[in-house]
């Protein structure tokens, strides 16, 4: 849900990275958060396990600059992956403006990918969205590991309308901004329809 | 979507910051801000030095649904005030409405002193909510949304 602060002239949009565990969810954050000038950015906060797997959310604020006057403020979000952890995706799904599905591209979790697209939609119902109308981004993650699927096998099981698809690999960063800017730039002309 | 933006104009601010500055004298607390249940910091008064508020606001967001979740599940609806004390600093979170009030405290105030004044301040944020969302939804229908006007080139230039 969008906050507009005339007072101080501010947009705060929230967009949120969904995806079976261990997709590359943080190391999107991670990499936005090492990449960005400090004054762009606040602190990256993760809440996570002592294994580093994520057990309520990730979070970093992220100014991109004005847009009419306004300080543009995005707050991303990540969702812990583990399937056993839906009630926290749930809530944190709340008062969303834009997701990105972050697909692991590798044969065997293919199925994983799957449950938790089905998952989202789901979850994105609970809270009064739906996915084929709120901004969304589509991240083939890992598309440097050796056993990979093609991208159209993936496409043909993830993809669902005229979602924008990026190829990523999230641990050097390709396709890391492209998939942010490909969510924002949504969310934004969504704030101008609306 | 579920939930209309908030549109906070410069009158409504003066007056939120009015109340929050008003609670955090009359508590003798150290901060006081206003964050919405989807953690966006709404206004902050007080003594924010280094505090980093936006992170605080999404972890106060963060708690609060959580320990909603937990009521839910107990069946009850949700639990309207939470209190952490800590050995020097506390924070009170009390929900009103689609917002939550923080407070954050140390040992020149008490849970006692902070509980009532913010039950006090509470009435006055919830009117100004209402008035909040009565001029935002009066302005919707008569006015034109600044955004309107954004271009793709606008767009653009922040990726640049």
């Amino acid at each position: 849900m969008t906050f507009i602060n005339y007072a101080s002239r501010e947009i705060n949009c929230k967009i949120v990275y969904y995806g079976p565990g261990l997709c590359g969810k943080t190391t999107n954050l991670q990499y936005i958060y090492d990449s960005t000038a400090p004054t762009s950015k606040g602190k990256l906060i993760s809440l996570a396990t002592e294994t580093d797997r994520t057990l309520f959310f990730d979070f970093m604020p992220l100014e991109l600059g004005t847009v009419r006057g306004f300080k543009t403020r995005f707050h991303l979000y990540t969702v812990p992956g583990q399937v056993f952890y839906d009630a926290s995706r749930k809530l944190i799904l709340k008062g969303v403006d834009g997701v990105v599905f972050v697909a692991d591209s590798q044969e065997e979790r293919m199925d994983a990918n799957i449950e938790s697209l089905y998952n989202l939609e789901e979850n994105l119902q609970a809270n009064g969205y739906d996915l084929d109308k709120i901004p969304y981004v589509l991240q083939l993650n890992k598309r440097d590991l050796p056993n990979v699927l093609p991208v159209e096998e993936m496409l043909a099981e993830l993809k669902r309308n005229g979602e924008p698809v990026h190829e990523a690999v999230a641990s050097n960063g390709a396709g890391v901004f492209d998939t942010l800017k490909s969510v924002a730039k949504q969310v934004l002309t969504e704030l101008r329809r609306s | 979507m579920t939930d209309t933006p908030i549109i906070m104009h410069e009158q409504q601010y003066h007056q939120l910051r009015h109340v929050l500055n008003k609670l955090r004298l009359e508590s003798f607390s150290r901060v006081v801000f206003l964050v919405d249940k989807n953690g966006q910091q709404i206004a902050a008064q007080g003594d924010i030095g280094e505090l980093d508020t936006t992170s605080l606001a999404s972890l106060a967001a963060g708690n609060v649904a959580a320990t909603g979740g937990m009521a839910r599940l107990i069946g009850e609806k949700e639990f309207p005030t939470l209190s952490h004390e800590g050995e020097r600093e506390s924070i009170h979170i009390c929900i009103i409405g689609r917002v939550l009030l923080v407070v954050v405290f140390d040992e020149r105030s008490s849970l006692g002193l902070v509980k009532l004044r913010v039950k006090q301040a509470s009435r006055d944020l919830s009117l100004l909510f209402e008035e909040l969302e009565r001029i935002s939804a009066e302005r919707r229908a008569s006015e034109d949304s600044l955004f309107a006007e954004i271009t793709d080139d606008d767009i653009d230039s922040l990726f640049n």
